[in-house]
């Protein structure tokens, strides 16, 4: 199954991939905003009110998901305004410049980085420097982490990588296991066994599936 | 429908309802997306099955496609036969053997179940026992290997 099943991968940049898993679980990352006017009935819908009838006055803080965001923000700016989470602001740039590899990005938002490309589709007043800044951060967070996960993708075997893994964020989790893959590929081809055919993953999974059924 | 009665409303005047509207559709767009990467992933999922497994799906995984899927399946099906006959001269070329380049012709295999009398090309039949140890022409096992019932032994 490993071999030749390929999910959609998730999208590069400011965009995302309309049909990748990865990319909806990323857009259902909540963003903190404010209600630019008053929003009436949507109290209900978002929890905060009794009556069907109320509104949502204006100016009050809202915490949206991001594809919610993305569909109710316009260039006129009339309906919700968005602000950067705390991760993606000044106090915690300083941290990552200072060093980058103590922070555990896993708790910060499991998309750092697939997450914060999307916040630069929003204008914000603030947003061309916080733009610049922000891509210059996130680069060098990345080089920063990167070398340490290729690193230790390339020299684990058959080792247990929870402790690793636990530190890092969907994107860089996603680089590990190319890197365990690659090293494992190759092991198994010192070893002798890159020509021997095995029986595909998919169907020993299933094998356990139906043993299970079976018993229980 | 509540969308369709507030359309109509702020159709009629009351332009802060606009909102409103956007807001569920942007809910519709959401569930839709959802739905629609699901089923996709389900199609990439079952044509997968297709190169590892053969064109014989086992009724345990039958039972879990719809109508639909099972149709997809088929279709996708011929469209590689038809493929693989084009290529490769005469007889056409099976793309979905020797996924790993191949050593020798052939190969000892180990039984893992029972799975009844198998035959080749020169006519004799095999019973494939548990645990019974045959050397066999690789380009007929290897689907069997493939399927968890044949185990292949390196010497």
């Amino acid at each position: 199954m490993s071999d030749s099943y390929f999910p959609v991968v998730p999208g590069l940049g400011m965009e995302e991939n309309f049909l990748s898993l990865d990319d909806i679980l990323m857009s259902q990352e909540k963003l903190p905003g404010r209600a630019e006017s008053a929003l009436p009935r949507l109290a209900v819908l978002l929890g905060q009110g009794g009556g069907s009838a109320e509104s949502v006055p204006e100016g009050s803080k809202l915490e949206i998901p991001l594809w919610l965001a993305k569909g109710l923000h316009d260039s006129k700016r009339r309906i919700i305004s968005v602000e950067l989470p705390k991760i993606y602001k000044e106090a915690w740039r300083t941290v990552f410049s200072a060093d980058a590899n103590v922070v555990d990005l896993h708790k910060m938002g499991p998309y750092y980085y697939g997450f914060g490309s999307q916040l630069l589709n929003f204008e914000n007043p603030e947003n061309p420097e916080i733009a610049q800044t922000d891509c210059v951060c996130f680069l060098q967070t990345f080089i920063a982490r990167f070398r340490r996960i290729m690193d230790s993708s390339q020299n684990a075997y058959n080792e247990d990588t929870s402790a690793l893994v636990a530190r890092l964020d969907e994107l860089e989790r996603a680089l590990f296991q190319v890197g365990q893959k690659g090293l494992n590929d190759f092991q198994c081809w010192e070893k002798g066994q890159a020509s021997q055919i095995t029986a595909s993953s998919l169907v020993q999974n299933y094998g356990k599936r139906k043993l299970a059924e079976v018993d229980g | 429908e509540r969308n369709q009665a507030d359309v109509s409303e702020a159709k009629s005047g009351r332009t802060d309802l606009i909102f409103l509207i956007r807001f569920r559709h942007c809910c519709l767009l959401r569930n839709q997306r959802c739905l629609l990467a699901y089923l996709y992933d389900r199609l990439l999922r079952i044509r997968a099955l297709r190169w590892e497994y053969g064109s014989v799906l086992p009724n345990t995984i039958q039972f879990h496609m719809s109508a639909e899927e099972v149709e997809w399946f088929n279709r996708y099906k011929k469209s590689l036969a038809t493929y693989m006959r084009s290529v490769g001269g005469e007889e056409g070329l099976d793309l979905t053997q020797d996924i790993k380049p191949p050593k020798s012709l052939y190969i000892e295999v180990r039984c893992l179940k029972d799975h009844g009398e198998f035959e080749i090309d020169d006519g004799t039949t095999i019973l494939l026992k548990k645990n019974s140890q045959h050397f066999l022409p690789r380009w007929k096992c290897e689907q069997l290997i493939r399927q968890g019932v044949l185990e292949h032994v390196l010497s």
